[in-house]
């Protein structure tokens, strides 16, 4: 048989979440033990025998088996929750355990109230991240502290305090609690920064960087398949990241160098996706509250409708980034507004907007901020001026993508050194 | 034609993230498949357990736990291959999957007769 190539980390976080329901957040330590110990004996094994058909339920079954076993060696009183115990009967016959945890009404729910429970407002965002990637993603610490460019141990302690916080909150999140709404708010925020980080981030390339994106656009179709958490906000976060992980594909060349907007190959983006982004952002306009998720949706659509730059709505675009930095006022977003604006009013407005980012000190690590600066010198004809900016970010750069596309920049400059025509280009900001 | 077993050492691993789980199965299907594929494989062979095992010295029946060597390297399985010579049964093991995870091969020929 074909595997799937998320085999372990898909039934690490379905066996997590579904013993957790069963048994209680509050055994999350042992129950993490318990799936760990049997995916690692399955994979040992499986090497030899091949993976077996009915593997879902195998394992499953072994999962709860020895958790059983834990609990007995540990002397820890255990019953089912409550919810269980109320069809099962008899709340300690392992038998019934297995029925109750195959039930696939049951099971679709799992992940959907483990990931409301991740996203506690008293635990902080990053540390939420950290919980979905380890226990609804099924990532590793070393994984994750590559993702983030963190320690190992950074990362961990993150997911220990994370973790402990889980198990004594004692019950997962229900789906129909009253404060459903709010804490809906900050999943969207944790699967949104996910999201980013997998997109914009700054690690140097591993396996997991397109995962992030793949991982943060599943979680949203699970939001977006049930009733209570497919609300108009919903809709515009997972157009967002449709539309932008449409263009995923061609943000790279064949050597793994960054592409900007300008010189990316269109026929490379995913129509697939751009149509399941559309169909999301139309379902984001039937609400009254306008949130930075459909105004990022609503800029990811006009750029992948655009046949090219020329046919860009800029305006429409630009005022867009208006409404958004009135919302979520932040240096990046000012940024990616002023190239906007040069796109609109040309260099000149472009690179006064730049300047006059009155926090533009928070961008003082971030290479695309001297790289935009360099973009209007270029096309203002100031070579100099330009290449100064390029060498600066490439100093900045943080990864291999990123030095390669300003090195072909300062190349530009010097290509252009004796010519006159300033070119038509801009930052990667707006890939 | 000569017939060899492979004994596939490592020392018992820290616990692999669920992705490492991933890989490590894949590269042994790989690696199973590409000896059936040239008609080396004779058998799969079996995993065997890191722990729980004994080792009898005696007939007075004195028993100690592992490890079952004088070495870190506890063999996790075995399988039996064909091979025209060692030489063959040798570079055939350096595809093994157990090299990348820090254990060992040991290449051992089948003794037969005549």
């Amino acid at each position: 048989m074909t595997l799937d190539d998320a085999l372990f980390r898909r039934e690490s976080t379905r066996l997590v979440a579904a013993l957790v329901r069963a048994f209680g957040i509050h055994h999350l330590a042992l129950i993490e033990d318990a799936v760990q110990e049997t995916l690692a004996r399955a994979y040992e094994t499986w090497s030899f025998s091949g993976v077996p058909a009915h593997h879902s339920a195998l394992l499953m079954t072994s999962a709860r088996n020895r958790l059983l076993d834990s609990f007995r060696h540990e002397r820890t009183v255990w019953t089912l929750v409550p919810e269980l115990q109320h069809r099962a009967g008899d709340a300690t016959d392992p038998e019934i355990v297995g029925e109750e945890l195959f039930l696939p009404a049951a099971l679709r729910d799992d992940e959907l109230r483990m990931m409301f429970s991740c996203c506690h407002p008293r635990v902080p965002e990053d540390v939420q991240v950290a919980l979905i990637l380890s226990l609804l993603c099924g990532f590793g610490v070393g994984e994750i502290a590559g993702a983030f460019l963190l320690t190992e141990a950074a990362v961990a302690k993150r997911l220990t305090r994370g973790k402990s916080a889980l198990s004594a909150s004692r019950q997962l999140f229900e789906l129909e609690a009253r404060d459903f709404g709010a804490r809906l708010e900050v999943v969207h925020r944790a699967l949104y920064l996910m999201f980013s980080e997998g997109y914009h981030g700054a690690g140097e390339q591993g396996v997991i960087r397109p995962e992030l994106c793949t991982e943060a656009l599943r979680l949203v179709r699970l939001l977006v398949e049930r009733a209570p958490g497919a609300t108009p906000a919903t809709h515009a976060l997972a157009a967002l990241m449709c539309l932008n992980a449409a263009r995923l594909p061609a943000r790279q060349d064949g050597d793994g160098e960054l592409l900007d907007l300008f010189s990316q190959d269109r026929s490379s983006w995913n129509a697939v996706l751009i149509d399941e982004g559309l169909f999301h952002l139309e379902r984001s306009a039937s609400g009254a509250a306008v949130t930075r998720y459909h105004l990022e949706a609503a800029i990811a659509g006009h750029h992948a409708l655009a046949s090219g730059v020329g046919q860009t709505r800029w305006t429409e675009i630009l005022h867009l980034y208006d409404e958004l930095l009135r919302l979520e006022p932040s240096p990046v977003v000012a940024l990616n507004r002023a190239v906007a604006l040069a796109q609109v009013q040309g260099p000149e407005a472009g690179l006064k907007a730049l300047t006059g980012i009155h926090d533009a000190d928070r961008l003082a690590a971030y290479p695309f901020y001297p790289a935009a600066l360099g973009e209007m010198e270029l096309r203002l004809g100031n070579l100099d001026a330009a290449r100064a900016h390029f060498t600066r970010a490439r100093t900045l750069a943080r990864n291999d993508g990123e030095r390669g596309f300003l090195a072909r920049r300062i190349a530009r400059c010097s290509e252009l050194g004796a010519a006159v025509l300033p070119t038509q280009r801009l930052g990667p900001s707006t890939s | 034609m000569s017939q060899f077993v492979y004994l596939y050492r490592r020392p018992d691993p820290l616990p692999p993230s669920p992705q490492q789980m991933q890989e490590r199965l894949e590269r042994w299907t790989a690696w199973f498949r590409s000896l059936q594929e040239g008609k080396h494989l004779v058998e799969r062979g079996l995993p065997l357990e890191y722990s729980g095992g004994a080792v009898v010295r005696n007939k007075k029946g004195n028993v100690t736990d592992g490890p079952y060597a004088e070495s870190k390297d506890i063999v996790m399985g075995f399988s039996i291959v064909e091979a025209s010579d060692l030489a063959e049964a040798v570079a055939l093991s350096k595809g093994c999957p157990v090299l990348e995870d820090a254990g060992l091969v040991e290449v051992r020929p089948i003794m037969k007769f005549p």
